[in-house]
């Protein structure tokens, strides 16, 4: 099963390495990951998919809270939560597919964020699903380039995870 | 404030946390550190001859004391070196500093001469790791280094110190920290009580209990409050290879250790039992033979310091994060206050069944080992013969072999921290700077290394600092002509095809090789000179004997566990299995 989990992570030198060790070390899958410091300079916020059943997902977050670095986790597919990742595509846009193009980004409320005389670079944002749907919509176009940032999420309500 | 160098200020702070002896070898990187050394004598230094040793030596210190071991390399090779005594103590859960030099910080990434990224290389087997930029935050650095190494789940620490900010030209105020506080490290510091109260209410109400315990226990300092709550309800206890000496081992109350090796009725108990109390243990495959066929009746209570330990391999009913020693008390006072207790009836039904076992295939009931014609020394007669020698009291180490499992098995620990070996990663080379390590803690205490000819070949180097630094250790060599346990592997699974195990006469003559060392060498190839050629070793108390001692070539280590299987799964002997 696809988990979402967050870490607030001390923003030190190879803090970072120690959470990516550990995945290829244990051999827990990443399928993707993003960080970036936080409101608060001194820690980053991280957000990484895995894939595993219980038993696995467990031992991730115990492995990643006995980090001395990492000061919380949670894995926010347990409960209500926000999803979002962003797409940069690099599309050859040229006669009819140019009109046609937009008209799908304009269904996925994308943008076209640069528009050359034979490309369009295109951005969207949702969650992953959505961004897998979009290039699957594009059908016979062309793509010359994708650039995904990788999951970030945020649980729903008055929870936070904070210090 | 005082003023200090880096390199002063390091060694300072060595010795504000506490640290007496600093096992280390120097080099260009941590020139300025040995010049602070030199100028002082607070913090003893011991010059090894292998980064390797060092850091083993330091390990064994921290086992014997129960302080944090201390360890200084240089950078590069003497970084890489110390990577297995590191790799050996994180497995173990010893707490451990080591630091290494690093070279300066404007070389860093350039491929200098000797560096290589020690954080990164380290990073896997370590508890934590830093990497000092400034001579202001060295002092800082250390003392929380000290305080991860030693608190929670002890584990090594690295913290690597580029050339730069030791430099003597530069000077800081000094100034210990006095506490240390890290926000995202907080390790359980107590047992849930809600948790315990459940566990000793399935502890009581057990019929076929087992006490299976682990090395937290010796490093928790758990061993007495264990030892009272197996006595108070008269259950029986097994102890894992990295536990022995957790629960006296002369106890009748005692089952032998559990696991690969184990004893036939500890695997036996634990398979037909109903409640286990795991405590300080981890489920280690070398415990559990085939995970779901684990103990199929029992309902488990796990107390461990680290979360992570907790249904890593196995699931357990009822887990207590906290210190072993806390949560055993707690228990205790717990069970005392109450008005339960267990069932007697039950429990002396239970002895029954267990001493059966023992009579039939019991390690101590009688030999499970063809005997000797009288001529021919069995491996397990030298362990039996050493333990009466030294009347059970010595501190002894192993290398990794069937020497180790001998010794584990026939030499019975009554004492925590009295038994030292590289139980998870299994260091050949560990068991003669253990045993410098140890008689370093304990300068008028007999430390025997009990080891083979093919692990002490990994680090016989350090013969030359035993006679340095005056530690007369005594070095008990099980002598079986070949890697033993391997060629016990290759006659069991591999059609006794000895790929590698031999050494076509290439051995040294141990004798002559400790006397050019300056030490005393003896052989030992008859069982009638054994006992008196372990009584003459043992009675050279202030040098570094070697006793070379000629074994049976063809004994193999039993029980064993047969994988896949359960724990009851076990071969006796060549022919016989259950």
């Amino acid at each position: 099963m696809r988990r979402i989990i967050s870490v607030l992570l001390e923003n030190q030198a190879g803090s970072l390495s120690r959470v990516v060790g550990l995945f290829s070390q244990r051999g827990y899958n990443i399928d993707s990951l993003t960080v970036a410091p936080t409101e608060d300079p001194t820690l980053s916020r991280l957000t990484l998919t895995t894939t595993g059943d219980d038993f696995v997902i467990q031992q991730v977050t115990k492995q990643l809270n006995k980090l001395v670095d990492v000061v919380k986790v949670q894995d926010l597919t347990e409960g209500a939560h926000i999803e979002r990742e962003l797409m940069l595509l690099k599309v050859r846009a040229e006669g009819a597919d140019r009109e046609e193009i937009k008209r799908c980004v304009d269904i996925f409320r994308g943008q076209i964020v640069d528009v050359g005389p034979t490309t369009y670079v295109v951005q969207i944002t949702g969650n992953s699903g959505k961004l897998d749907s979009f290039i699957e919509a594009l059908g016979d176009a062309v793509i010359l380039e994708t650039v995904r940032t990788g999951v970030s999420g945020i649980g729903r309500g008055e929870k936070a995870l904070r210090l | 404030m005082e003023n200090l160098s880096g390199g002063e200020i390091l060694v300072r702070a060595l010795k504000d946390a506490g640290v007496r002896h600093l096992w280390g070898y120097p080099g260009g990187a941590a020139l300025h550190i040995y010049d602070a050394i030199f100028k002082q004598d607070e913090v003893k230094h011991i010059l090894m001859r292998h980064e390797q040793a060092a850091v083993h030596a330091a390990d064994a210190y921290a086992r014997a004391t129960g302080e944090v071991g201390a360890a200084l390399v240089t950078s590069g090779p003497g970084a890489t070196n110390a990577i297995t005594g590191i790799a050996t103590a994180y497995m173990d859960s010893i707490p451990l500093v080591v630091i290494s030099g690093q070279v300066p910080q404007e070389k860093i990434g350039e491929d200098a001469f000797q560096e290589t990224d020690m954080i990164g290389i380290s990073r896997p087997v370590v508890k934590h790791s830093f990497l000092v930029k400034n001579q202001e935050d060295i002092a800082e650095t250390l003392a929380k280094a000290f305080y991860i190494a030693a608190s929670g789940r002890p584990g090594p620490v690295v913290v690597d110190v580029p050339k730069d900010v030791t430099d003597p030209n530069v000077q800081v105020p000094y100034k210990y920290p006095e506490k240390i506080k890290i926000r995202s490290y907080q390790p359980a510091l107590r047992g849930h009580s809600g948790q315990i109260k459940r566990a000793v209410k399935l502890l009581l109400s057990a019929k076929r209990p087992v006490i299976y315990s682990g090395g937290g226990v010796v490093m928790g300092n758990a061993s007495e409050a264990l030892t009272n709550l197996a006595r108070l309800l008269n259950y029986p206890v097994t102890n894992t290879l990295m536990g022995l000496g957790g629960f006296p081992g002369s106890d009748q109350q005692f089952l032998g250790m559990l696991g690969m090796h184990g004893t036939f009725e500890a695997n036996t108990a634990m398979h037909h039992a109903d409640v286990i109390l795991a405590v300080g243990a981890r489920f280690d495959d070398r415990v559990t033979n085939t995970p779901d066929k684990f103990c199929p009746s029992a309902k488990i209570i796990h107390i461990d310091v680290d979360p992570s330990s907790i249904s890593k391999t196995v699931p357990v009913d009822i887990p207590i994060v906290g210190p072993c020693d806390v949560v055993l008390a707690d228990m205790l006072t717990l069970i005392e206050a109450g008005k339960d207790r267990p069932d007697s009836d039950a429990i002396s039904e239970w002895w029954q069944q267990i001493d059966g076992w023992r009579e039939r295939y019991g390690l101590y009931t009688r030999p499970r080992y063809e005997p000797s014609d009288g001529k021919l020394i069995k491996p397990q007669d030298a362990i039996k013969a050493l333990y009466k020698v030294t009347e059970g009291q010595a501190y002894i180490t192993s290398d990794v072999g069937q020497h180790q499992m001998f010794a584990a098995q026939y030499y019975l620990f009554d004492k925590p921290r009295q038994w030292f070996n590289s139980g998870g990663l299994g260091t050949m080379g560990y068991g003669l700077p253990a045993a410098m390590g140890v008689q370093m803690a304990f300068p008028d205490a007999p430390v025997a290394c009990v080891t083979g000819e093919g692990s002490i070949q990994m680090c016989i180097q350090e013969l030359s600092a035993c006679t340095q630094h005056q530690l007369p250790v005594k070095i008990i060599i099980l002598n079986n002509q070949a890697l033993g346990m391997v060629k016990q592997w290759q006659d069991m699974q591999y059609g006794s095809r000895y790929s590698h195990v031999l050494y076509e006469d290439s051995l040294p003559d141990f004798v002559k090789l400790a006397e050019s060392y300056g030490h005393i060498g003896m052989r030992v190839e008859h069982l009638d000179e054994l006992e008196s050629g372990l009584e003459e070793c043992f009675s050279h108390k202030d040098r570094v004997v070697i006793l070379d001692i000629s074994v049976d070539e063809a004994e193999h280590v039993y029980p064993m566990l047969i994988a896949p299987g359960s724990m009851r799964d076990m071969w006796l002997n060549k022919t016989e299995r259950t």
